[in-house]
């Protein structure tokens, strides 16, 4: 019982993790960022994150660092304002904070998986993958684009109602994650200048 | 004459219908307490319901083989779908999110009585503000931000708390949704009976249930989504009822074999239908008898007794083997007196003898033992009195069985043969017998004894190590190491578990454990909750408190204007009890850490070693629930308190045997009336018992309390064979050796085949029993015939 607890904080957390992705059609171009970023083997880069609750008065915020390996790992290491460490690798979550390790899998809870699964298949420029969960709708050019991407599953709509990503050509520079309530997030990437 | 056989038979009828209908009405048990103790000390007791009744007893774990990943997943979530719907299980884990709502509902009501974080501080303006901060801080993090939509209700995060509070226990891996093995090449899950796990007949219709639902769940095994896909079920119950069935079909198979077979040899002896019906009637009537008496003594039947009632056949028999055969030579001499005045004063002698072996179980502590003690008295002495006055009585007048005096004649000249080595020769021989023994035992004391309890156990080394692995997976204690504490009622040993589990927290800090559970974790006491409830403030304190303590947080008052409501509510609210439990899969944890009897309740409290599998240092545990003042605390290692629990039953064994030897020895003296008479008779028994231990320690087999049992036997049937040898040559008429010998050696025939079918069976304490009495009663009488004083049998004869 204590697993869908458990749960549902990841899912707050992927909320936070996911990216998101932009508008309409060129899909040429869509094809071609998904190839750039299928090119990628490493990302590094640092994440500032703004959670805007109505339940709170201003945004709160975290920052940290956001590693990427092909095709499949992605790891968030929360810095501020609390240590926290979340691994993704092949389907299972590893959350790490203070003293406390949870692992689970994300296939047993099929609401979540999506939301990992955007940001990892943007990084891994998987479309097919995307496109198993989300419509997708594109906007921009290479150079500068918006992916969009909008739940198919109702049972995921509930939780998030769009997830905004974006970049120019195979870098991510927000994700910016809408909740139905209203509240969101929204995550700021750039190079990492950490060690 | 007419008269004394009616009232004779007319006795005997009504024993017998009186034993019936004892032995129909008598409640039989087919648990493990036959193993157990009968009176036992406190901590034995507590090892006792722990065996019969503990956590561990009701877990089956099962696993799911072969297939694909995938494939497993399926009929793992399948099946746990069904089998949580079955009343029989009163919880089904597969590693599948369920069952949540009731359980979040429950947590989320009772927050404020059941986080340990609660105290008056926390409700303090600087408590609350560092309890929101943290909260506020969480929300930026995913474990945090689930909780965005209580925070209203909970501010200070107690739903969290409780959460990780309840999740110190580590789970095993998932894959696809379920448990998986740490290699991931098994799915599992843990299933927990309703029933206790004494409860043999529930136990086995669960796992019937279980196996059930998976056939449902797999559907066709060669072809289909989810082909391949097998089920392997472990744990104690699961191995009960396999032992169970083990023995049962066991026993069933060896009686029928080896009375098919007896019944053939003494078709073969007698030529004659009525001769072997009617020496059948004192292995039947001591039977009976024998169940009888024990459930007369002991209120109930072992089924394991029953068992062993196969081990009457081997000595009853034999008396209407001597009483068939040795009666023709009575005809045959036309002698003037009856085989009850020549020869019963030798079985009755005999049986006395065996009586004082299988007297010697009697004081035993292990039920079982008890058991069969006076199973074996009873049926023996039963079967000797229907062998003296029943048969006589019922014996036709123109009975006649085959002669087997030329058999008996060549046995006496191959025998003659052996003999005539000489007297000295044999005395060198079993001088060097004995001093083979005596190097042999004592090259190997240190292990010829197995004191572990698990060498009764039907359950094979590989179905162990498998049952291992998977309680490694599962992460799951095998509940071997337990803090126990016990009191007059639910409350009492609740606050006992609280400060043991205060202790044990410092253990878990250090890293001397790897963690425990109490059942305090999911209720605490009545006093813990009414601490808590009367820490929380009141409405308009609160109110203040919180004011002050949102000043330069991002949080507005008049958002949590639930939570005040809730606090009050709780302030008002009654204390949680056991019963608001129902419903939650909480229930299921709680209920398996609470044991109540009688009046007597118990709190355990399992221990999981640091490391996996690692054992733990229960001297620091003893330690530090001192330090902590629970004097009334029990630790208890299972395993080693069960071994020692065997350990105590053997010793205690083997004195009261060698006490049983000395009591033969006296009766032989008084009967025999010289020491040289006695030692004689008594010679190759021993001879025989040190051959066939030796035999055992040189093959590698470690004895069990069963060896003994059957070196017991070995004694009770080898010593009817050197009376007969000693009637033979010191008695006026000594008879024809010859039909002393023939009946001997079918009467041995008969005893070794029982026995040595035994030998083949799938059951350890069978195979036990009958490889040590076999080989025994063989040499016992080959033993017999060689060292007998054949001069003097000689003598007469010519």
């Amino acid at each position: 019982m204590r697993l869908p607890l458990i749960v549902l904080c990841l899912m707050g957390a992927l909320c936070g993790t996911v990216a998101s992705g932009a508008p309409p059609p060129p899909f040429s171009d869509l094809n071609e960022v998904m190839g750039l970023l299928a090119m990628r083997q490493h990302g590094r880069v640092e994440f500032i994150e703004q959670h805007f609750l109505k339940v709170l008065n201003h945004p709160v915020e975290s920052s940290g660092e956001l590693r990427y390996d092909a095709p499949d790992r992605l790891e968030k290491r929360t810095i501020k304002p609390r240590a926290e460490t979340l691994v993704l690798t092949g389907g299972v979550l590893t959350v790490e904070r203070a003293h406390n390790k949870r692992v689970m899998d994300l296939h047993a809870y099929p609401q979540v998986q999506p939301f990992v699964e955007s940001i990892r298949a943007t990084l891994a420029g998987d479309r097919s993958a995307l496109e198993r969960l989300f419509h997708l709708e594109f906007t921009g050019s290479v150079a500068r684009w918006t992916l969009t991407l909008i739940p198919v599953e109702s049972k995921v709509k509930q939780s998030v109602a769009q997830v905004r990503i974006d970049g120019v050509r195979d870098q991510l520079l927000k994700v910016e994650i809408r909740q139905p309530d209203g509240d969101r997030s929204l995550m700021t990437l750039r190079p990492s200048t950490l060690p | 004459m007419m008269v004394r056989r009616a009232r004779v038979l007319i006795l005997w009828a009504g024993c017998i219908a009186f034993a019936a209908f004892i032995v129909a009405r008598a409640h039989y048990i087919t648990d493990l307490s036959a193993f157990l103790p009968a009176n036992p000390t406190p901590v034995q007791q507590l090892l006792v319901d722990q065996l019969r009744d503990g956590p561990a007893t009701r877990l089956i774990l099962i696993a799911l083989e072969q297939g694909d990943a995938a494939a497993r997943a399926r009929v793992s979530a399948a099946m746990a779908g069904q089998l949580r719907k079955d009343p029989r299980f009163s919880s089904v884990n597969n590693g599948e999110a369920v069952a949540g709502q009731r359980d979040r509902e429950f947590l989320f009501q009772h927050r404020y009585l059941l986080s340990e974080a609660v105290t008056a501080e926390r409700f303090s303006a600087s408590g609350l503000n560092a309890a929101m901060k943290e909260t506020i801080d969480n929300l930026s993090s995913p474990a945090g931000l689930l909780f965005k939509t209580l925070l209203p209700r909970d501010p200070t995060g107690e739903l969290l708390n409780i959460v990780d509070q309840l999740a110190r226990a580590p789970s095993p891996q998932s894959r696809d949704g379920v448990w998986v093995s740490a290699d991931a090449t098994r799915a599992l899950a843990v299933a927990q009976t309703a029933a206790s796990g004494s409860d043999s007949d529930a136990q086995s219709e669960a796992i019937a249930a279980i196996r059930t639902a998976f056939a449902t769940a797999a559907g066709d095994s060669r072809q289909g989504p989810n082909k391949g896909v097998q089920l392997r079920l472990s744990g104690p119950a699961v191995f009960a009822v396999a032992a169970r069935a083990k023995i049962e079909r066991a026993a069933v198979r060896l009686a029928i074999a080896s009375s098919i077979l007896v019944v053939a040899l003494l078709l073969i002896v007698y030529r004659s239908l009525p001769a072997l019906g009617l020496g059948l009637l004192p292995v039947t009537t001591g039977a009976l008898v024998g169940v009888a008496s024990v459930a007369l003594g002991f209120g109930a039947v072992h089924g394991i007794t029953l068992g062993f009632g196969i081990t009457l056949i081997g000595e009853s028999v034999d008396y209407s083997i001597y009483f068939f055969i040795q009666s023709r030579h009575v005809r045959n001499a036309a002698a003037d007196r009856s085989w009850q005045q020549l020869w019963w004063p030798t079985v009755r002698l005999g049986m006395l003898a065996s009586v004082c072996g299988f007297a010697s179980l009697l004081p035993s502590g292990f039920p079982g033992l008890k058991q069969l003690g006076l199973y074996s008295i009873s049926g023996l002495i039963a079967a000797a009195l229907v062998t003296r006055f029943v048969l006589p009585a019922l014996l036709p007048g123109d009975f006649a069985i085959r002669d087997v005096t030329p058999f008996g004649a060549r046995v006496a000249a191959r025998l003659q043969g052996v003999r005539r080595i000489g007297r000295a020769a044999i005395v060198l021989w079993s001088v060097a017998l004995v001093m083979l023994a005596i190097v042999v035992l004592y090259h190997d004391r240190a292990t010829l004894w197995n004191r572990e309890l698990s060498a009764l156990s039907p359950v094979s080394i590989e179905e162990q190590n498998y049952d291992a692995k998977l309680r490694a997976d599962l992460g799951a204690a095998d509940v071997r190491d337990l803090v126990i504490v016990s009191g007059p009622d639910q409350e009492s040993i609740l606050r006992s578990a609280e400060r043991a589990a205060h202790a044990l927290q410092g253990l878990v800090d250090d890293k001397t454990i790897g963690g425990f559970e109490s059942p305090a974790n999911y209720l605490p006491s009545m006093a813990t909750q009414e601490i808590r409830r009367s820490s929380l403030p009141s409405a308009s304190e609160l109110s203040a408190n919180l004011k002050q303590a949102l000043d330069g947080l991002p949080l507005r008052a008049d958002r949590l204007q639930p939570f005040l409501e809730d606090i009050e509510a709780t302030r008002h609210a009654a204390l949680v009890t056991s019963r608001d439990l129902a419903g939650t899969s909480l229930n299921a944890g709680f209920d398996a850490l609470v044991l109540h009897r009688r009046d007597q309740w118990s709190a355990l409290l399992p221990l999981r070693s640091a490391a996996a599998g690692g054992p733990i240092d229960m001297a620091r545990v003893v330690a530090a629930l001192k330090d902590a003042k629970l004097e009334d605390a029990q630790v208890l290692d299972l395993k080693q308190e069960s071994d020692a629990l065997y350990a105590g039953y053997l010793s205690e064994a083997i004195r009261f045997s060698l006490a049983g030897f000395l009591a033969l020895t006296v009766l032989l003296l008084i009967a025999l009336r010289s020491p040289l008479r006695v030692a004689r008779v008594l010679a190759p028994l021993v001879l025989a018992v040190l051959a066939v231990a030796t035999g055992l320690a040189i093959a590698g087999v470690q004895l069990t309390i069963l060896h003994l049992v059957g070196m017991l036997l070995i004694v009770a049937v080898g010593s009817n064979y050197a009376l007969f040898f000693d009637r033979q040559a010191h008695a006026e008429d000594g008879g024809s050796e010859a039909l002393t010998l023939a009946s001997l050696v079918i009467a041995n025939a008969s005893t070794v085949i029982g026995f040595g079918l035994l030998s083949f069976s799938q059951v350890p304490v069978l195979v036990a029993l009958g490889t040590t009495v076999a080989p025994g009663a063989f040499l016992a009488l080959l033993f017999a015939a060689i060292g007998a004083p054949a001069a003097n049998a000689h003598a007469q004869h010519s």
